[in-house]
Formats: C-alpha cells, structure tokens, sequence
C-alpha cells in the first residue's frame, strides 16, 4: 500500500497511542473532580494545553480545547463575532478557507453581519490589498488560513497582519500548516489560531483554539463552564493527553519531517508533470512541504482515484463527482479553473510513513492510469 | 459506495472505443458537468450487430456505459429501446443514489446513437413510430446535456 491521502486522514503515532492509553483505564478521573483522580486529570490536561500552546510559541495567550479543527473554527469566527458585535459587523474571510470557516461566516451574515470574502490570485494567494482596501472602523475579524489543505498554497499572514495593525482581530487556521512549516504566533501576528490534532499524528476528535489574552469570546457551546468558559463539556482526557503528545513530538520533529517530504514532493511533481497535459494546482513554491496537486485534461478525478486505489494507492480530487454535493472544489473554483478543469484533479498529500519506494509505486502505475481513462474518452483525440 | 459489479465494469469495461464506419452515434452530458459518453452502433437486420463507447466520467458513468453496451449487444432496435437508465442501474447491482441521475445516461445516449441511426438511413417515420420524436428535437438543437439539474455549471 503508498498512502498519499494524509490530508484526509493520518494514523495515530505509537508513541501518542501509549502516552493516551493510561488515560482511558487507570487514570480515568474527570478534571473537575476534587480528589486524586481528579487532580491527576486536571494536571494531564494542563500539561497538554503547554505542549500544544509552546508548538505555536503561544505564551501569550491560552489553548482552548475543542472537539477539532470545525468546532475551534466555529468558535473562532462565530465566538469572537458575536462577543465583538458592538465595535462592529464587518468580516473579511478569505475564498479559500476551510467550509468550518465558510459556512460560520454565511450564518453570521444571517444574523446581520456583513462578510466580505477576500479574493485569490491564479495559485489561491490571498490578495491583501483587497484587504487593505476593504479594511473600516467597523472590521471586527479578519481570518485566512496560514496554508490550504488542498493546493497547498502558503498564504501571506505576516503582510495580512501587518496590514491589519490591530485595528482588526486576525484568526489564523493552521490546519493544514502545523507540523509542515514554522508556526508562531507571535512572528504571525495572528490574535487566534486553529491546530487540528489529527493532522500531527494525534487522535481524531480533538483540536485546539490557541486565543491571545487581549481577545475576548463568546462560547458556542454552553454547559458546566470548562475550558475557561469558553468550551464546556467534561474534557476528553485521554484525546487531549495524546494531542499534547503529538504537539511534544512534532515540534522536535517536524523541521527534519517536511525537509524530507519536500523531497518526496518535488520528486512527484518533477516526475508527473511529465505526462502530456497536466498541470500543477496551487503555489509552484510557496507550498506545503506535503502537497501535490495536479489536474490531467480529458479525463475525471474519481476515476483516478479509483484506478488508483485498485493498484494499492491511496489519493483524493478536488472533482465534484466525488464530494456530497456534487459540487467542484470552491478552492479550485477561487483559484479561477473551470468546471471541466477542476474535475480532473487529483490531490496526494504526504505524511510521516511515505518512503521512496512508495513514490517508485506511484510514479510506476499514474502514467497508466491516466493513458488508459485517456483511451476511454471522448474528448481526448491523438 | 460503489457495487461489486460497478467496480468489475470500471475495471474491465466491455466494448470500449470507437466505430469507425457507425450506422449511428448517439452523445449525451456535458464535460462542465464531469459527464460525457458517446455511443456507436453497427446495425443489420434491424439487431444491434456492434456497440461500443468512450465515456469521460466517473465509475459509475464508465460501468453504466460499459454496462449499457453489453445489454444492447444482439437485440433488436425495439429491445434495445426499452433498455432504461433504472434497468441498467439494476443490472450493476444498484448505484449511490447521487449517481443515479448525473452519471447513468448511457440508456439515453443509446437511443439517440438509435435515432442517429435512423436519421441517416432516412427512416423518420421510424423514429415517430417509436416515440423517439423528442431525442432527434434535442439532437437536432445540438443540446447534449440531459441532466441540466443536476449540473449548475
């Protein structure tokens, strides 16, 4: 099997998977309770939320733990809006962002705030002077993502936060970029900041809002007040002990880990790019060490996949056949492709298990795939 | 997601290609849509000597294809007509009900390959005879997308 669909979906790393263990059976006390097991949980906890938060260099403010990457995007843009309301309803929201940023911002349009979406250029690079000129007294939030899970691209933050002065907050989803490239908050500028657990090797079910002290939020989710208020629900010990694992690990690990995926990249984009008429999606260079994103003319993304997976290779596309709605990517969309463009792309994304020999794999079987689903269809003529 | 046999079709497709010298062609979708496919026939005696297709889709519009030429194989014009997008589903052992109606239109791009057949040899009160009135309308107006609903592009 060569697994290129780490995007998706990453294994649990053995050495998060031990540290989580002891917090299922033994050590199974709630946080809030007053007495040893108790304790024991509540210091567990509080050691995760500074491994997680030192990942980002993130002293200046704290971690909120939530159920993932939706829920911190949730209450990133719907918590900080719906708190700040007073000083103004204008939103400036990136085209790309993640559909955990999207669809909050669409609600709160609903509820009378006014969102902007701030365009792309051709590779999806957030156009800051959009921002720049869109920028009023009555801008409360402004969030981008630090990298796009899907084509890859790395966005300006700094230049954005520095246009941005403090007049507005700024959130940061930083899904797709922890553990890919350097993340700090400070250097970033950024007031809020999404980490997924999952995507560093961590636990599915768990995620973090790292929220600076000066910023204040609302609670989307209400009950016995944890997490500062600001997340209730008694805490998932063990999910979170495995998250502040995995944050310990990658920051130890992740400098060498996207130095060596880089390598794996570029030797598949090199080598693909080679077919006859295909073409790379996202930043030629500013882009996550992970990411491969390319698109073949004539021919359909799920039926790559497909063909793929046949062969024992793992992948995703951004091609409407495949997601619910029948809808292309919107990321692709943004990034000015047509319709009949983006149905042929196909997304690999690289991880910590990825070898050489599994690109060998791939490299061996894609030329194939795409010749034969070429020979089937119509409107491929040689 | 997919059936055993829909996976089966997709990775073996039966009667791929082009006819060269087709008594009819029949063309349905949109590639905006991520659906096209084109079908040829052969005919003599009124029975469908030769079929085959070239598909840009998906899985399911690849083993809907494939599918498709394989029942139409042999039959009269009159059997192949009553071939429906639901008969073909059903002989693929069921389909992801989003793919039922954007990736199974090889039944529809069968009758219009019969309808070209019966344009070409001149035989229209054929095509009046067996209700197919509305394929040649749409074939003659150049439109090819049946599944406009589905496909907001």
């Amino acid at each position: 099997m060569a697994y290129f669909d780490y995007t998706s979906a990453k294994p649990v790393d053995e050495r998060v998977l031990e540290a989580m263990l002891p917090y299922m059976t033994e050590s199974f006390g709630n946080p809030s309770s007053v007495h040893s097991y108790g304790f024991k949980a509540r210091e567990a906890v509080q050691e995760a939320r500074e491994k997680v938060a030192k990942l980002v260099n993130g002293g200046g403010g704290t971690v909120v733990f939530t159920s993932g990457a939706t829920e911190a995007n949730n209450l990133a843009i719907i918590g900080y809006a719906m708190r700040n309301a007073r000083k103004g309803k204008h939103i400036l929201v990136s085209a790309v962002e993640h559909m955990s940023v999207i669809n909050p911002a669409k609600f709160l349009q609903k509820q009378g705030f006014e969102v902007e979406y701030i365009p792309v250029g051709k590779y999806g690079e957030v156009d800051v002077s959009f921002i720049d000129q869109k920028l009023r007294d009555d801008t409360i939030l402004v969030s981008v993502q630090h990298a796009n899970n899907e084509i890859g691209t790395i966005q300006p933050v700094e230049e954005i936060s520095e246009v941005l002065a403090g007049k507005a907050a700024l959130h940061i989803d930083a899904t797709a970029s922890v553990g890919q490239i350097e993340v700090d908050v400070e250097k970033i500028g950024a007031d809020m900041l999404t980490i997924s657990s999952n995507d560093i090797y961590g636990p599915k079910g768990v995620g973090a809002l790292w929220i600076r002290k000066e910023a204040k939020l609302q609670p989307v989710i209400l009950g016995g007040g944890q997490e500062n208020g600001l997340r209730s629900g008694s805490e998932n010990v063990p999910s979170i002990v495995g998250f502040g694992k995995a944050a310990e690990i990658t920051a130890m690990e992740w400098r060498e880990e996207a130095e060596r995926l880089r390598r794996l990249r570029d030797r598949i984009i090199d080598n693909v790019l080679k077919i006859e008429e295909s073409y790379l999606n996202g930043h030629p260079e500013k882009r996550l060490p992970n990411n491969v994103n390319v698109r073949f003319s004539y021919i359909e993304g799920e039926s790559i996949v497909l063909s793929l997976d046949m062969a024992g290779i793992q992948a995703s596309t951004g091609s409407a056949c495949s997601s619910k709605t029948l809808q292309p990517s919107h990321v692709l969309m943004a990034c000015g492709l047509k319709h009949e463009e983006a149905h042929g792309t196909l997304l690999l994304t690289l991880g910590r298990y990825n070898t050489d020999e599994d690109v060998d794999r791939l490299l061996e079987v894609l030329p194939g795939v795409i010749e034969r689903l070429r020979s089937m269809s119509p409107l491929y003529r040689r | 997601m997919y059936s055993d046999k829909v996976f089966d079709h997709f990775q073996n497709p039966r009667n791929v290609g082009k006819i060269e010298d087709a008594d009819g062609v029949g063309t349905v979708g949109n590639p905006v849509c991520g659906d096209l496919m084109t079908i040829y026939i052969k005919v003599k005696d009124n029975r469908i000597e030769d079929i085959k297709f070239q598909t840009f889709g998906c899985a399911a519009a690849i083993a809907t294809s494939s599918m498709a030429t394989e029942m139409a194989k042999g039959k009269t014009i009159e059997e192949a007509l009553k071939i429906t997008r639901d008969a073909v589903a059903e002989a693929l052992g069921g389909l992801p009900k989003q793919k039922m109606h954007c990736s199974n239109l090889a039944a529809d791009a069968l009758r219009r390959a019969i309808v070209d057949y019966f344009r070409k040899n001149g035989k229209i009160d054929k095509i009046k005879e067996l209700g197919l009135e509305k394929e040649l309308e749409k074939m003659e107006k150049g439109e090819m997308d049946d599944h406009g609903e589905y496909c907001e592009a």
